[in-house]
């Protein structure tokens, strides 16, 4: 991985009086899709939010590209070209669907065939397209959340927990979404609990613990260890 | 394998009382007419009353709306708005005595033009003014409630000693433009031609502000930046030149309406604006904070109710505002259009 998308090196981020984040060194790998894994409450989100530049840094540099951003605006990280996913989804609710997808093309008018690539993989988006985003079910939000991440074209996407609390047949839609970004060729961060999924789609696995990175690897080998995952994060696949 | 718990989610759809629920407070304004009309019983004199009381919920609105905005993107609580009321009246109506000879000539054109020019001139000043206000006191202390309370009274209390610089210390009496003068009889009633007149620029002035709101980008984006400023940044914009944008534009509103305020009047103080807030703030709030439609209904309610309640029972005429504000609280603890706010 000698030139990744994303770079956190020695990353420390406080929230309030607390340190949360204490030196967390992160690889994004360009065109793949790197799972970000751990136990609740180790520092999934805060790192996200820390590289999407919500949080501030203590210590550490975060390179995207190869620039560093450490100081960069929010914004103008998302400019960039970074698509983000809120663990809350962050839906605008008074607006409707299709006005939050105005707002997520920054750079221009929503194109009509992206659009209808997104419609593909999120019929439902289609259907209350005019409706307030407020009145979608907690799996339409969710879908409207990744597709505003998609309503461009990014260098990479932060996603946190896109299937959380959602219906069988609403994962495997999202997880079609997600991997069709992936045979695009989309680089792809991703957090996510629902370990089939994480098996399914990523290609590389960093495992946090305490604020920290305390493994790294490809996907496959802590998919099929499950000593490895019983100790990294407190469960094994076979046990659940 | 693990799958996500099940709970299933359920297709969108909302119920008819929800739907009631939210079409209540656009019912209101409704409501209250009918009820004003009962209760007072005279066709006419019920004309009179609604046109001044809708004249003066247009001219609370106009005052209101860029404070509830300043609230709704940046939590900032600003006493400092009632100053950019008295500067645009201030400033307004210099110009109309400067224009004397257009405004007292009978010529409906010249007036709307020195009326024109004053809330040109007032805008202008109170929008750079608000710029200015942004800048040094303002934004020293974002994230910071008390020290906003603080530094925005501090800075409403400097602006108005300025005027007391500038313009003296004495209130300015001065007559309308000559047009703008006296009333129109109606249906019996005798409505004051400069009461529909404000009626008028409420009225453009909200349905603009609506459509900029529904129709363009940057009204989307302030519109979401309400609900939630993280997920505007996020996307790509940059919330604190939306917010100094809006806080400008909501300094000249404020600038408008004391200009028209003082036109209504007749007169003109140092004080009228830290007065005006008063009402400004109980709008804002029973409107619910950072929203622009809220506000709207609270204004024409608080000027309809205050015009009738001094009509049939003169007495209670000082506290019907907080009597209104008091019963809507009850029933909407975050006011009558209450912004989802995503923390
Ligand atoms: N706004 C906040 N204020 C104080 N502490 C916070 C805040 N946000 C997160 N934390 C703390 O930071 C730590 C890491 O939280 P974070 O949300 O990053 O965990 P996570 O790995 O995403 O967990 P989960 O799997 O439950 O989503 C937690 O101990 C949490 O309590
Ligand atoms: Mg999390």
């Amino acid at each position: 991985m000698s030139d990744p998308i994303l770079r956190l090196e020695g990353v420390h981020t406080d929230i309030a009086q607390y340190h949360i984040l204490q030196g967390v060194d992160l690889e994004v790998p360009r065109g793949a899709v790197t799972m970000l894994l751990g136990r609740n409450g180790v520092g999934k989100t805060t790192t996200l939010r820390t590289a999407i530049g919500h949080w501030g840094t203590r210590a550490g540099r975060i390179l995207f590209d190869g620039e560093d951003v450490t100081a960069t605006k929010t914004a103008d990280r998302a400019r960039m070209g970074i698509g983000y996913v809120p663990e809350d989804m962050g839906i605008f609710s008074d607006l409707t669907v299709e006005e939050n997808m105005t707002l997520a093309a920054v750079s221009g008018p929503l194109v009509p065939a992206r659009r209808d690539w997104i419609f593909g993989a999120f019929p439902p988006l289609r259907t209350f397209w005019k409706s307030p985003a407020g009145t979608l079910s907690g799996g339409q939000k969710q879908m409207l959340s990744i597709a505003r991440a998609m309503a461009e074209e990014r260098r990479l996407y932060l996603i946190d927990e896109p299937t959380k609390g959602l219906a069988p047949a609403i994962v495997s839609t999202m997880a079609g979404a997600l991997r069709e970004l992936k045979t695009q060729g989309a680089s792809i961060l991703l957090v996510e609990q629902n370990f089939a999924v994480a098996k399914a789609l990523g290609d590389h696995a960093a495992v946090m613990d305490d604020g920290r990175i305390v493994w790294t690897g490809p996907m496959s080998e802590l998919a099929t260890d499950a000593g490895l995952q019983e100790r990294l994060m407190g469960l094994s696949m076979e046990a659940t | 394998m693990t799958d996500a718990p099940d709970h299933r989610p359920t297709m969108a759809g909302i119920t008819i009382v929800d739907r009631m629920a939210q079409a209540m407070p656009v019912l209101l304004v409704p409501i209250l007419l009918v009820l004003g009309f009962l209760a007072i019983g005279n066709p006419s004199s019920w004309l009179t009353l609604t046109v001044s009381g809708l004249a003066m919920g247009m001219m609370i609105f106009i005052m209101a709306s860029g404070l509830t905005l300043v609230f709704g993107l940046m939590d900032v609580i600003n006493f400092g708005h009632g100053a950019f009321i008295s500067v645009g009246a201030f400033v307004g109506i210099s110009v109309v005595l400067g224009l004397s000879q257009w405004a007292q000539a009978p010529s409906l054109v010249l007036n709307l033009c020195v009326v024109l020019l004053a809330v040109l001139a007032a805008m202008v000043v109170t929008g750079l003014l608000g710029w200015a206000f942004e800048r040094v006191i303002v934004k020293p202390v974002y994230g910071a409630h008390l020290k906003q309370i603080l530094v925005t009274v501090g800075g409403l209390i400097v602006i108005e000693q300025l005027i007391h610089v500038i313009w003296g210390p004495d209130e300015i009496f001065f007559a309308r433009p000559e047009t703008l003068k006296g009333a129109v009889t109606f249906w019996g009633a005798a409505l004051e031609k400069y009461r529909l007149l404000a009626v008028a620029i409420g009225l453009v002035l909200f349905i603009a502000m609506r459509m900029v709101f529904r129709r363009t980008k940057i009204g989307l984006i302030v519109r979401a930046g309400v609900e939630n400023g993280e997920m505007v940044e996020a996307l790509g914009y940059r919330l604190r030149l939306v917010f100094v944008g809006v806080f400008i534009a909501g300094s000249a509103l404020a600038g408008l309406g004391g200009v028209m305020w003082g036109l209504y009047q007749e007169v003109i103080t140092a004080g009228m604006g830290e007065e005006m807030m008063i009402l400004v703030f109980i709008v804002v709030i029973i409107g619910g904070l950072g929203s622009v439609e809220g506000a709207f209904i609270g204004a024409l309610m608080v000027g309809l109710l205050q015009n009738y309640i001094a009509f049939l029972e003169p007495k209670l005429a000082l506290i019907s505002n907080i009597g209104l504000m008091t019963a809507i609280l009850m029933w909407r603890p975050q006011g009558m259009k209450p912004v989802v706010k995503a923390k």
